[in-house]
């Protein structure tokens, strides 16, 4: 039997502590869907997706009501396009994104991922017409996102790609400029992408995965954030005790709702993601779990080794409480989504280096950064170019997620609304990396790659 | 490890948890009751209780014969609490055994 205790431990959770599932994401493959002619070929997608995802929006509702728990958003992730159009005899990719865009509005979605290429050892013809595409497809959709994975352990860095990105992530700013630069916000460059992750702006169906699949992320910064700050004086081990503790309790939502999902849908559950994603609500932050732990603010001494710690007691906890564990599983460290990463750039303890190192322990990348408007493409490949060296010397995923505001400079704020949140423009290194990145061709794999 | 998430007929199960809190006054028993009785809601256990200076009060319900959905009960129990000035909630049984319990 249950006590009243334990009842009232999740209630508080939900009300007082913010804890949701952050996502339902439904992955659906698009491999059928393929075909020369552009318009048989979006007339297939689009049945494709209304027809599985039709009961998406309304399930994920009625598992909110049966077990009160809030479920943030319903998402869709779908096959690269990149592979399914690489048959089309088109050139412009645009059509694609809009009958993504019409899907998701059709079923009532908030964003659907897989506008993709993965590029990490060269282009294929497809992959350069999509990431020809990407600046329109994103400034002329609202729930399209897009994500290109130019790195991995296996294949290197491809510099190329790299290079191409930071030119596409200016232009997409350009074309959004009205709107901060909101395109950028809607496209992810990844290293050692994950196939099955549930969240956003980076999410895709792999070419691994099965027809259909449920996958859940869940939430819950601020319950990890009120257990730590009641943990005041234990040391480190009972502290990793105490996150791992929570993070099992808040994996087992996230379980539970993946499963009920699953079922009443008929689709196969594929994972739970474990990450730690902050909102901008106050509390729900990820900075603030770090500060609970001692910091004078996020982003001083100290701060990666917290990280560190939290990053591997929620992935410890989490990884018993669920049969299936995958997507990117660590804690975001979004600057414009968390209020406390906000605070600390805005008092100066937080910089663009410091979230560099901080990247190394947790995932997922430089994600939600906003940086002056004049900030060049090469400068934004090079930003790219390091992230994506932690990501392939260590073995584990990072992205960049970077927004150069149009006609912006350090201290202003770019705002976005809703989960985007809104970001203080911060400062970059004002010495040229050009040189260095027109080099051109693949920086090769590591020898950790070499594991055969 | 609760048998209604892992059942074949994936059916949920027919457990509810009542969840009452706020300030203490008479009546909240009896308001609450009369709308599960009106409903055929069978209640199973209840339990009082002062949690940090808040009245709670929990029951466990089985719904298997009521005669709203659950969905039509939730509402129903949220226009009472906000009538008396409570705050109602009703959540799966589920919920809190998969939290808790391995």
């Amino acid at each position: 039997m249950l006590s009243v205790q334990e009842i009232m431990e999740t209630i508080r959770m939900v009300q007082q502590e913010n804890l949701d599932i952050r996502t339902i994401t439904m992955g659906i493959s698009l491999r059928d869907c393929s075909h020369s002619d552009s318009r048989v070929m979006g007339t297939k997608i689009y049945d494709k997706i209304t027809g599985l995802a039709s009961h998406l929006v309304r399930t994920g509702e009625e598992i909110e009501r049966e077990y009160g728990i809030p479920i943030v958003n319903k998402r869709i992730s779908v096959t690269p396009i990149s592979i399914i159009a690489e048959s089309c005899e088109t050139d412009d990719y645009v059509c694609f994104a809009e009958v993504l865009e019409k899907a998701a509005a059709e079923v009532g979605v908030n964003f659907i991922g897989g506008f993709s290429a993965l590029v990490h050892k060269g282009f294929t013809k497809g992959d350069l017409k999509l990431l020809k595409a990407i600046p329109e497809a994103l400034a002329g959709t609202e729930r399209v996102c897009s994500s290109v994975n130019v790195a991995t352990t296996k294949a290197g860095i491809n510099m190329d790609a790299v290079y191409q990105m930071g030119k596409i992530i200016k232009e997409a700013a350009a074309l959004t400029a009205r709107e901060d630069g909101l395109a950028c916000a809607k496209l992810v460059v990844f290293a050692n992408v994950p196939e099955d992750n549930p969240f956003m702006a980076g999410a895709f169906h792999g070419i691994g995965e099965p027809e259909c699949v449920i996958n859940v992320g869940v939430s819950g910064p601020g319950v990890v954030k009120n257990a730590v700050e009641k943990a005041k004086d234990v040391d480190f081990g009972s502290l990793a005790e105490t996150i791992k503790r929570t993070a099992f309790k808040v994996t087992r939502m996230g379980e539970l709702v993946g499963r009920a999902a699953s079922a009443k849908l008929g689709v196969p559950f594929g994972i739970v993601d474990l990450s730690l994603a902050p909102t901008p609500a106050v509390g729900d932050s990820v900075a603030a779990i770090l500060e609970g732990m001692g910091l004078e603010r996020c982003g001083t001494h100290g701060t990666t080794a917290a990280l560190a710690l939290l990053n591997d007691a929620v992935k410890k906890g989490g990884a018993m409480a669920s049969s299936y564990v995958g997507g990117l599983s660590g804690a975001f460290i979004p600057v414009s989504e968390d209020a406390g990463m906000i605070r600390a750039v805005e008092e100066g303890a937080l910089s663009l280096d410091k979230l560099e190192a901080m990247t190394c322990v947790c995932s997922v990348g430089l994600d939600m950064i906003a940086v002056p408007g004049d900030t060049s493409a090469e400068t934004i490949s090079a930003i790219i170019a390091d992230e994506a060296a932690i990501g392939v010397v260590n073995q584990k995923t990072t992205a960049v997620r970077i927004i150069p505001a149009p006609g912006k400079k350090e201290g202003d704020y770019v705002e976005f609304g809703g989960l985007l949140g809104r970001a203080p423009v911060m400062a970059v290194n004002k010495y040229s990396s050009s040189a260095f990145v027109k080099r051109g061709g693949r920086i090769p794999a590591p020898i950790q790659s070499l594991r055969n | 490890m609760s048998e209604h998430i892992l059942s074949k007929n994936d059916e949920p199960g027919n457990k509810v948890i009542i969840t009452v809190l706020g300030q203490d006054k008479v009546g909240i028993i009896a308001g609450v009751s009369t709308i599960l009785a009106d409903n055929n809601v069978n209640i199973l256990d209840i339990s009082q209780t002062i949690l940090q200076d808040i009245f709670t009060m929990v029951m466990v319900c089985d719904i298997r014969n009521c005669r709203v959905d659950l969905g039509t009960l939730k509402e129903k129990l949220e226009v009472k609490g906000r009538e008396i000035g409570l705050q109602i909630q009703v959540q799966h049984e589920d919920v809190f055994k998969f939290m808790h319990r391995i």
